[in-house]
């Protein structure tokens, strides 16, 4: 018997090592309470991995219930590894968006590959074939060197895994801000279509049934990543770099072919990701859907060297693995499958019916658990918020030198062009790609159809923190917007919330009221929450501002429409929705005051439905070319942005102030039509033109060429970026 | 004619030129990199891809593969070869083409589309171009700066071997060189991606004649110089 020098039941309890790996006092009470005994040290690894915020969400449940998550076209809501939702014809897409945040910060490349990894085997494990990528990212201001390492090293990442695995990137959005010096944040979406046929759940049922692991060998890579992500980070989380995984992009192309074959064989009762927790979770959280026990042979498992123990093994996050219950008699069918694929994979356990998880390694049992418990019972911490004081001091801006904010915005990274970000990601492999990075959502075709997949994302954290429950409520109407802009009927969203500690009363209430704001939103704008991951105890310097990250899906039933339409001068100019000074959580206040008022921010759901719903009618039907929302930097910005990106002048004139034009009001579009429509809340402002960028309002012009617009808006990211560190 | 899509592990743009060889009106199957014959192939397409994860270097790992005999015997036997971004790789590599790729000058990724001059259009791939014209073909990749000695830049250019030059050199490739083909005419390797410029919906339909007088290779086959 191999025998492994690992801290006894007693020393765990004396010397309170269930602490190290993140469990409170009471959380270990209950554990033995659960057990009947002290639980030994693999199996506090397990329960610990299994209650960490990341995996039980035990601060956040109660939020996250809120969140409508059932319409007529939902047929799989949270739960799973990612939502389903139908688009007609047998055929659904499947999505979610997951963070990497905290393996990002310690080390960008690998922190960020493995983010998009996992997103990618969540969604191959509905048995969905993945045709977009996105991404939502932040960092702090790029004049920091170790902001600029940590950009380019999240890029290559995201690019390194992506591009190789071959599936389009297709869209994303990046905000640059102090808040998230030192502490980036990597969401990564994947969307994938599949027939409603075969949809998989992982789930372990029927007693006998064999346990198939697939995939790369277990290493000691990411042990109690899990635990990590679920921590502030500190100077010591340098130290947490063994705690990253590293991504093997080439296995998991390997491995994805291999699940989309393995899912059309009758004999797979269940698939799941080892993702995060790995094997513990994939293993306790199969068992539980499938009201069954799962037995292990960890002798059994691939590892890359001798000597990794079953605690190590339970808790490694090593990637490119799945996890598949099969019908007992079939293992072979699929061994001899991954054989093909020039994978490694062995049957490592089988489904019992005593409710357990037990784990043994040669001949001897390291864990004894009933899988209930472990995975449905971990505690739900509900505490208190605090709501701050409100700042009611009026905002003006008239005095301000706005030709030079007007200039100062336009250049900084958020508003500029991202080209830098994201020519470095493959946005056209599958030849499927109508619409792709560089102004708004992607719009993937779906295959052999002329159907597409409208896909966005979008988060508004400086709304959040003025007025949490507003700015949940813009967070999810922004994400709509860019659906709509598309033509696309939204359908479903996903979510991320990233947020800092929710053990400080503040955040406590930004979570709270923003989830709360979300929920009213969703329900308001017809698109329920299909999936979705929490990410707090974002603290580095100080907190991130509370950043839920909205992914939205949206189906264009005829995309042909989208063929043709050419942005020319001449074209007449919109200005839809009301204009007024709403500055709260803008770019101008961050530019000129450094800091957030907390102010109430307005958004009518109703109106925004309807408006929306108006103009991408008009879209579809060929009344107008283009919309697009008016988003952070307001009006001006939001031209200059056309104008740079068409490469063409601008000529409008607004019954506005010139700081309104700084403005950040909800539910605003510019549309690009022919003259003399009317478009109801819409006024006509000018129009493109071939030369020249001119803006007029009551007391402030803007005059610049389109070279002046475009190369300062290009240059944005690149001009940081050119230095040599 | 009927088309092998050489698939390696790793391989990712292999559907997309299976498609673009079908639209063309050809017939296409993948032909898995452990077979060793390509009989009853009247032409091989080689697609883009990270083939063996372009671990050691990019398209070296597929110049022991089993397959790889086979393509160099119909490429010394006449008939078309087309090795598109992992495929014009895996072609120097293999020694079917000169020359070879080595990272962008960037050092980073390039994903964008490009504007490709056709300079030659006497070549069974090309002929359904004009000499000189203008042409959309996206190109995504890591290593794309086409490297050769002077010696064989000088072979190339005497002999009209350079068949596709950039506009706007994305990677740093010796004289813009985008593709070129080898000294028979049928054996073709190009970075930018024609297989993906089949639609103007997508941005693009500039590739679809290749496929077309890749389709038509028995009629075009004049050309070849």
């Amino acid at each position: 018997m191999i025998t492994f020098t690992e801290p006894t039941e007693q020393d765990i309890r004396n010397e309170k090592l269930y602490a190290d790996m993140g469990l409170t006092d009471e959380e270990y009470d209950k554990v033995i309470g659960i057990l009947g005994r002290e639980p030994n040290y693999t199996e506090t690894g397990i329960f610990s991995v299994m209650w960490s915020e990341h995996c039980s969400y035990k601060h956040s449940k109660p939020f996250l219930k809120q969140f409508p998550t059932t319409g007529d076209r939902v047929l799989m809501g949270p739960g799973e590894g990612a939502g389903v939702v139908d688009i007609g014809d047998n055929q659904a897409v499947v999505f979610k968006v997951e963070s990497h945040n905290h393996p990002s910060a310690v080390e960008p490349y690998q922190g960020a590959a493995t983010g998009v990894g996992g997103i990618i085997r969540d969604i191959v494990s509905i048995g969905a074939r993945p045709i977009g990528l996105l991404n939502s990212l932040r960092f702090g201001e790029l004049s920091e060197p170790n902001n600029r390492r940590l950009l380019r090293g999240v890029v290559a990442g995201i690019g390194g895994y992506g591009n190789c695995i071959g599936i389009p990137t297709v869209s994303g959005e990046v905000e640059f801000d102090p808040s998230y010096d030192g502490n980036p944040l990597v969401n990564a979406m994947c969307v994938g279509t599949i027939d409603h046929d075969k949809i998989q759940k992982g789930t372990a049922r029927g007693i006998g049934n064999k346990v198939i692991y697939v995939g790369l060998k277990t290493g000691r890579d990411g042990i109690h990543g899990a635990t990590f992500a679920s921590e502030e980070l500190t100077d010591e989380s340098e130290s947490k770099r063994p705690s990253v995984q590293i991504g093997d992009p080439f296995t998991g192309k390997k491995l994805m072919e291999a699940t989309l074959d393995a899912i059309r064989q009758p004999e797979l009762v269940g698939i799941q990701d080892m993702g995060a927790a790995g094997l513990t979770s994939s293993s306790a959280e199969m068992a539980a859907k499938g009201e069954s026990g799962i037995a292990l042979h960890l002798d059994q498992v691939p590892v890359r060297e001798d000597g990794i123990t079953p605690y190590e093994m339970m808790l490694s996050e090593t990637q490119e693995r799945m996890l598949l219950v099969v019908e007992a008699g079939s293992e072979d069918k699929f061994l001899d499958m991954f054989e093909g694929y020039e994978l490694d994979s062995a049957v490592i356990g089988e489904v019992t019916d005593t409710d357990r998880l037990e784990l043994f390694f040669h001949g001897e049992k390291y864990a004894d658990i009933p899988v209930q418990p472990l995975s449905d019972e971990a505690p739900v911490y509900i505490l208190e918020g605090e709501a701050p004081a409100q700042d009611e001091t009026p905002y003006s801006y008239a005095d301000q030198d706005l030709n030079k904010v007007f200039d100062a915005l336009i250049g900084h990274p958020t508003h500029g062009s991202k080209r830098y970000i994201y020519e470095q990601y493959d946005n056209q492999v599958g030849a499927n790609t109508v619409q792709k990075s560089g102004f708004g959502s992607g719009v993937v075709r779906v295959e052999g159809t002329d159907k597409a997949i409208a896909m966005a994302i979008d988060g508004k954290s400086r709304y959040v923190y003025a007025d949490p429950l507003n700015g949940g409520k813009e967070a999810v109407a922004q994400t709509f917007r860019s659906i709509i802009s598309t033509g696309a009927l939204p359908l479903a969203m996903t979510d991320c919330l990233n947020y800092g500690s929710p053990e400080k009363p503040e955040i406590y209430h930004q979570l709270e009221a923003s989830t709360r704001g979300m929920a009213e939103a969703c329900e308001m704008l017809s698109t329920p929450v299909v999936s979705g991951n929490v990410s707090l105890y974002n603290e580095s310097k100080g907190t991130i501002l509370p950043t839920p990250v909205i992914g939205m899906v949206g189906l264009i039933e005829d995309v042909n429409f989208m063929a043709g339409v050419e942005i020319s001068a001449g074209d007449a100019l919109y200005l839809v929705g009301e204009t007024t000074k709403s500055f709260a959580g803008s770019q101008i206040e961050k530019l000129i005051d450094n800091e957030i008022r907390k102010q109430a921010r307005h958004i009518d759901l109703e109106l925004e439905y309807a408006r929306g719903m108006d103009l991408r009618g008009r879209l579809i039907d060929g009344e107008v070319k283009r919309i697009t929302p008016v988003g952070r930097g307001g009006i001006a910005i939001k031209l200059a942005q056309l104008s740079a990106f068409h490469r063409l002048g601008v000529d409008v004139e607004v019954d506005l102030d010139g700081e309104d034009l700084f403005a950040e009001n909800a539910s605003r579009y510019i549309v690009i039509a022919p003259a003399g429509l009317d478009i109801k809340d819409g006024t006509e402002i000018g129009r493109l033109t071939d030369e020249g960028f001119h803006i007029g309002t009551h007391d402030l012009t803007i005059d610049r060429s389109i070279d002046a617009i475009s190369n300062t808006w290009e240059g944005a990211i690149p001009q940081c970026m050119t230095s040599t560190d | 004619m009927k088309f092998a899509v050489v698939k390696f592990p790793g391989s990712n743009c292999d559907r997309d030129m299976l498609n673009a060889a079908i639209k063309a009106g050809g017939e296409a199957e993948y032909v898995d990199y452990r077979e060793t014959s390509l009989e009853g192939y009247d032409g091989v397409l080689i697609p883009g891809g990270f083939s063996f994860g372009d671990y050691l270097r990019s398209g070296a790992m597929a110049s022991v593969a089993p397959i790889t005999r086979a393509i160099k015997e119909a490429a010394s036997a006449g008939r078309p070869v087309l090795g598109v971004c992992n495929g014009f790789q895996i072609l120097t590599e293999i020694g079917l083409l000169p020359g070879a790729l080595i990272f962008n000058d960037t050092h980073t990724f390039i994903s964008r589309n490009e504007v490709l001059t056709i300079t030659n259009n006497e070549t069974a791939f090309t002929s359904g171009y004009e000499k000189g014209e203008s042409v959309v073909f996206p190109v995504a990749h890591g290593e794309g700066h086409y490297y050769c000695d002077d010696e064989t830049y000088e072979t190339l250019a005497a002999n009209d071997r350079i068949v596709l030059t950039y506009h706007d050199n994305p990677n740093g490739s010796r004289a813009d060189i985008a593709g070129i083909v080898n000294e028979a005419g049928n054996v073709f390797g190009l970075m930018p991606h024609p297989e993906r410029a089949l639609e103007s919906l997508l941005g693009s339909d500039d590739g679809m004649r290749l496929f077309e007088k890749m389709n038509d290779w028995e009629a075009n086959h004049d050309y070849i110089h």
